[in-house]
Order: C-alpha cells, then sequence, then structure tokens
C-alpha cells in the first residue's frame, strides 16, 4: 500500500461502509421511510412539547415581569369580591409595604363576536410609562385614553375588524348601551398578554360595571424588601383576614407545575411519547430479521471483521436517527413558533373564548436540543448496535454452511 | 505452502451434543496448485477449508501459511489474512439481494479503505473478464445461475487473492456451467494462484487440472491421490 493511499484508508474506509450503509437503507426503503417517519413524529411530539413549554414559561416570566409582588383580593363567601379602597390604609400601614395601589379589571363579553375581552383600567402612574425592561407588556399613547375612548388588543381588533376610530357598542349592567371609540391598538413583546384585552378609562369602567368610587378590584403591594415578600403577605392576612394575598412566585409556581417536565399535560406527553419509543427501540434492540442475519453472515465471510460489521449498523442508527432528529426538530419549530402549535394550542393554552394569535417567541436552548437528542438519538443508536453485535461475533463459517435460501 | 498439523475441531465441546468434526488432519497444500478435498457430506471438508481460510479455529493443532503459524491468532489478524489472502466461491452465490452487481463485487474491499475510483475500476474490469460486465448495475436476483456465481467469483478475486476456496461450487450447476467454472479453475492456476476445492462432484475431483484429491471420511483423511 503506497503512502497515499495509506493516509487516505480511514477515510476510504467510511465513505466504503456508509456507501454500503446508504444502499442497505435504500433496498429497504418502504421499511425504512416508515422507521423514519415514525420516528420524526415521535421527535416531533417530543420537540413540539419541550419548545412550546420553554416558550410559554418564557413567556410567562415576561408577563410576571411586570406583574406586582403581591396581589390581594378580597373573599367574600370563599369567592373573588370587590375591594373597599378603605382597607387599603390598613394594608399600607403593614411594616414593609412600600406602596398600595387599587386596580380595576374584569371581563366582559361580547354576544356579538362571541369573544371574550379582558377589560383593564390603566393605573395612572404608569400610563405615560414608556416600554422598558422593567415594564415589557404592552404600552400605549396614556393621552389617547381620554373618558370616551379605549385602546384595544391586536386579537381584539383582528376578531372585530376594528381599527382605529371605529367604537365598540358596549352594554352596560343596567343594558343601556356604551359607545367607546378605538383610540389606538396596543404594540406588546408578548401577544399571550394582549392579544384579549381593551384599555378603558376609570370612568367608563366604573359606568359599564357598577362599581362605585371606593371600590377596586384588586389590590397591588409593593414591598421594600423581596426577601419579605411572604411575611408581609401573612401580615396582610393576618390585619385583613377576609382577604387573600397572592404571590408573584406562587403564580410562576402554578406556571411551573403546568409546565413543567414533571407536571401537568407535559408529563401526559413525554410520557406516551417515551413509551413509544420505548416500544420503538426495543423492537429494534429485540433482533434482527433472518435476511439481515444472513446478510452479516455474509460480509463477515467475504472479509468484513466484527468491528467493520457493527461501524456499518452505527452508520445506519445515526442516518436513520439524526434525519428523523433533524426532521423532527425542524417540523417542530415550524408547528411551535410559524403554526402557533396547531395541534397544541386548544390543550394547553386553555384561552377559554379569544384565542390570541398565538407566535410564541421563538426560544430555543443548547440544553432542549441536547436533552432532545439524549432522549432520542442516542439510544436508538445503541439500540441498533447491541443486536448487530450479537450476530457479528459468530464464527464468519456459518455463512460457508447456508443454503443461502 | 498451506501446512496443517495434526488439526483437530470439535464442536460443543463439553457438551452432552459433543461432535468431532475433525479427528486430526495432518496435511500440506502446495502453492499454484488445484487441491480437492473429496468426501460424503459430513466427512468435514467444509471444516476443513473454513480452518485453512482463516474462517474458523482448530480446537487443537497448528496451521501455518507459508511458515508462519495462524492457528492461534486473534480475530482481527485472522480476518485480515482472510480478506488479503482468500477469495472464498460458496456452494450458493451468496450475493446480497437487492444491492446491483457492481456493488455486490466491491463489497469485500469496502474495509480496506482502497480509493472508491481505484476500486470500482477494478471490479468493472472484474465483471469484463467473466463477461457479466453489462449486468454491472442490475440487481442480482435478476441474474441467471450461471451469472450469478460467476459474478461471486469476481466477487472472490477482488482483493486479488493468492488462494481459492470453493466449497461445492459446482453442487448447484448443471453440467455446462460446471464444465464453464473449471476452466476458470484452470485458468486461476495459469495466474498462479492456489485453489482448494471441496467437492465430491466426478466432474471436478476427475478433471484433468486437478493436481491432488484428498479423500475424507468421518473427519480423517483416508489416502491422497495425485
Amino acid at each position: 500500500m503506497d503512502y497515499e493511499t495509506q493516509m487516505r484508508s480511514p477515510i476510504e474506509r467510511q465513505r466504503g461502509i456508509i456507501d454500503f450503509t446508504l444502499s442497505s437503507l435504500m433496498r429497504r426503503k418502504v421499511k425504512n421511510v416508515g422507521l423514519l417517519c415514525l420516528y420524526a413524529l415521535i421527535v416531533f411530539i417530543l420537540a413540539s412539547a419541550i419548545f412550546f413549554t420553554s416558550s410559554i414559561k418564557k413567556e410567562a416570566s415576561l408577563i410576571l415581569r411586570g406583574t406586582p409582588e403581591i396581589i390581594v383580593q378580597k373573599m367574600a363567601a370563599g369567592r373573588h369580591d370587590l375591594f373597599p379602597l378603605r382597607d387599603m390604609e390598613a394594608v399600607k400601614n403593614v411594616r414593609g409595604v412600600a406602596a398600595v395601589e387599587g386596580r380595576l379589571w374584569g371581563y366582559y363579553f361580547d354576544d356579538r363576536l362571541g369573544a371574550n375581552y379582558t377589560l383593564i383600567v390603566p393605573p395612572a402612574a404608569r400610563s405615560s410609562a414608556e416600554p422598558s425592561e422593567a415594564r415589557p407588556l404592552f404600552w400605549f399613547n396614556a393621552a389617547a385614553l381620554e373618558p370616551g375612548t379605549i385602546v384595544i388588543g391586536e386579537g381584539v381588533a383582528r376578531v372585530g375588524k376594528l381599527s382605529k376610530g371605529d367604537s365598540i357598542a358596549f352594554t352596560a349592567y343596567d343594558g343601556s348601551t356604551i359607545d367607546l371609540k378605538v383610540a389606538d391598538t396596543l404594540s406588546s413583546k408578548s401577544e399571550l398578554v394582549s392579544s384579549d384585552l381593551i384599555l378603558i378609562g376609570e370612568e367608563d369602567f366604573r359606568k359599564l360595571f357598577d362599581i362605585g368610587k371606593d371600590y377596586a378590584t384588586d389590590i397591588t403591594v409593593e414591598v421594600k424588601n423581596p426577601r419579605e415578600i411572604p411575611t408581609v403577605a401573612s401580615k396582610i392576612t393576618r390585619v385583613l383576614p377576609d382577604t387573600r394575598p397572592i404571590v408573584r412566585d406562587e403564580i410562576l409556581r402554578t406556571y411551573d407545575s403546568i409546565f413543567n417536565w414533571r407536571g401537568g399535560m407535559m408529563i401526559v406527553i413525554l410520557s406516551a411519547a417515551i413509551l413509544a419509543f420505548v416500544i420503538f427501540a426495543w423492537d429494534k434492540a429485540s433482533g434482527l430479521s433472518a435476511e439481515e442475519r444472513q446478510e452479516i453472515g455474509i460480509l463477515k465471510a467475504v472479509g468484513w471483521e466484527t468491528s467493520d460489521v457493527i461501524l456499518m449498523k452505527f452508520w445506519e442508527g445515526a442516518i436513520v436517527s439524526l434525519t428523523a432528529y433533524f426532521a423532527g426538530v425542524i417540523l417542530a419549530y415550524v408547528h411551535v413558533f410559524l403554526t402557533g402549535s396547531l395541534i397544541f394550542e386548544p390543550a394547553l393554552k386553555g384561552w377559554s373564548v379569544l384565542y390570541p394569535h398565538f407566535s410564541l417567541t421563538p426560544f430555543i436552548s443548547a440544553e432542549q436540543l441536547i436533552t432532545l437528542f439524549f432522549l432520542t438519538v442516542v439510544p436508538y443508536t445503541i439500540a441498533t448496535i447491541v443486536p448487530t453485535w450479537r450476530a457479528a461475533i459468530i464464527d464468519p463459517d456459518a455463512a460457508m454452511r447456508q443454503t443461502g435460501e | 505452502m498451506i501446512e496443517l498439523i495434526n488439526v483437530k475441531k470439535v464442536f460443543n465441546a463439553g457438551r452432552p451434543s459433543e461432535f468431532t468434526a475433525l479427528g486430526g488432519i495432518s496435511l500440506n497444500i502446495e502453492d499454484r496448485k488445484v487441491t480437492v478435498l473429496k468426501g460424503p457430506s459430513g466427512s468435514g471438508k467444509t471444516t476443513l477449508l473454513c480452518i485453512i481460510g482463516c474462517m474458523s479455529r482448530p480446537t487443537a493443532g497448528r496451521v501455518r501459511l507459508d511458515g508462519r503459524e495462524i492457528s492461534g491468532l486473534p480475530e482481527r489478524f485472522l480476518t485480515d489474512i482472510r480478506r488479503k489472502g482468500f477469495g472464498f466461491i460458496f456452494q450458493v452465490p451468496n450475493l446480497i439481494r437487492g444491492m446491483s452487481v457492481l456493488e455486490n463485487v466491491m463489497l469485500p474491499a469496502y474495509p480496506l479503505g482502497e480509493p472508491h475510483a481505484r476500486l470500482k475500476e477494478r471490479a468493472i474490469r472484474g465483471l469484463n473478464d467473466f463477461h457479466v460486465s453489462t449486468k454491472a448495475t442490475s440487481k442480482v436476483e435478476w441474474l441467471s445461475g450461471g451469472e450469478a456465481q460467476r459474478v461471486a467469483i469476481v466477487r472472490a478475486l477482488i482483493n486479488d487473492p493468492d488462494v481459492i476456496i470453493a466449497d461445492e461450487p459446482t453442487a448447484h450447476l448443471d453440467t455446462h456451467l460446471s464444465y464453464l467454472f473449471m476452466e476458470i479453475v484452470e485458468n486461476f492456476k495459469k495466474e498462479g494462484k492456489t485453489v482448494i476445492i471441496a467437492s465430491h462432484d466426478p466432474l471436478v475431483c476427475e478433471s484433468r487440472i486437478v493436481d491432488s484429491v484428498i479423500n475424507m471420511r468421518d473427519g480423517r483423511i483416508e489416502g491422497e491421490s495425485s
């Protein structure tokens, strides 16, 4: 063997074996394409679930960044009631509380369009706020929000085919109609937050729902030292026993329990997909077909080493699993970030009436891709090699004794 | 020269199904000659061929190839010797279905890392020599019995081995094809290759090109004729 051949041989050896592997795969086209589709489908489901949940958690963190540290709700007979503003003083006096503010918000069902809107009265202090990292949710031109006008979210504009200058007729608590003019539409980093949102002036809100000036929907509490949040919350319960403080961390925990690896829909999707994968890999690991065994016998008889056969099967597993992996991941990306999680949307989002055009911000980390890789490509490749190793260590003379049939 | 010294092969040793396939064979096979191992089925011909061709190791005894002892070598080395030094022609062509004739022929050389273009050229030349180059791109299942065997022979020759081992090569061939096969063997001999054939076909054993016939029965040599 000359020097040049020696230098090239390891690459040529791989190339030769890959050539054989590809032609092997092509020979069993129907079987392998079926296998590839099934495999890609499992990766697609897993990847979609991972992308969806991590992105929705990311959205949640965006939302929570703008959420007050503590929200205090008034309770009556175990239900959320209007908060009397006179009680705000008692909360203000709790040690550690920096600021207290009443909020006005509610839901409005538009029976004409069959859509549910979230109505919020923007807090006075925030109405002039410019978009910043601290207030990432939405912003609007506060000057536009005069009495008789509203600012609407993109979903509301889309569903009602509304634009600046149009009016929405709201039916008030007493059956009378209140026309409110669209002054602007919201721009937002997360449509999940703002899609069904309508910003409304305080006066119009109170008129619409007949809420007296002494009441708010709930109150928000800012705490001086974030580490004291639980203490402050428990102090509020002591001062006002008929209230329920909701801490920001609790919301985060709720999101986590719904969307993390171990909770909610994720566990259902993951366990189903992993179970399918285990059955699939087990089928591969449990043995080779008689035809494959015979082929391995022939290869050994014509001079292939055990390691050559294993290398060939490794490439076979790697080609199938990498193709399925990339196809599954790309399809999942398209599914989650471009088609708005078409399949998961109704199951996971729980938006009851007005579906936001749910374009999640693409968020993929290397960690997710590596996790997915180790969940799929690695076990499949091993599952392909193990039975081959068992078949490949047989003496090559077995092929000599085969009748060939 | 291939030397076998008191070679024994026992299958399932120590178990109730223990079976002695070769019971102490001592034999010298000369280079550039055609040697036939003759005997009824079960006489140990194929087992002996496998040991000579480095496909399996003897339970006891020694095998020397050109003076070098090879019977104790690990699998990797045996494989290396086998694929460079031996070409195998089986009872049935043992071609891989679904692949083209050309791919089947190139198969033994893939792990050796020879540049693809050069290997392909050599494979086509081989197919040409055996008048099957027109079938190079055909799938092997479309070949006739004779064509399939010629393709299997080209495959056996792809690494240019010094020794050709053939196990009952005429068992599935008609008389005409069997004669053609023996002509091929004659050419091997002219090219200076050593040919070892296991067969009980009189057409092979009584051929004028055969230099030596080893008669076997029950795993032992009964006699040798030239």
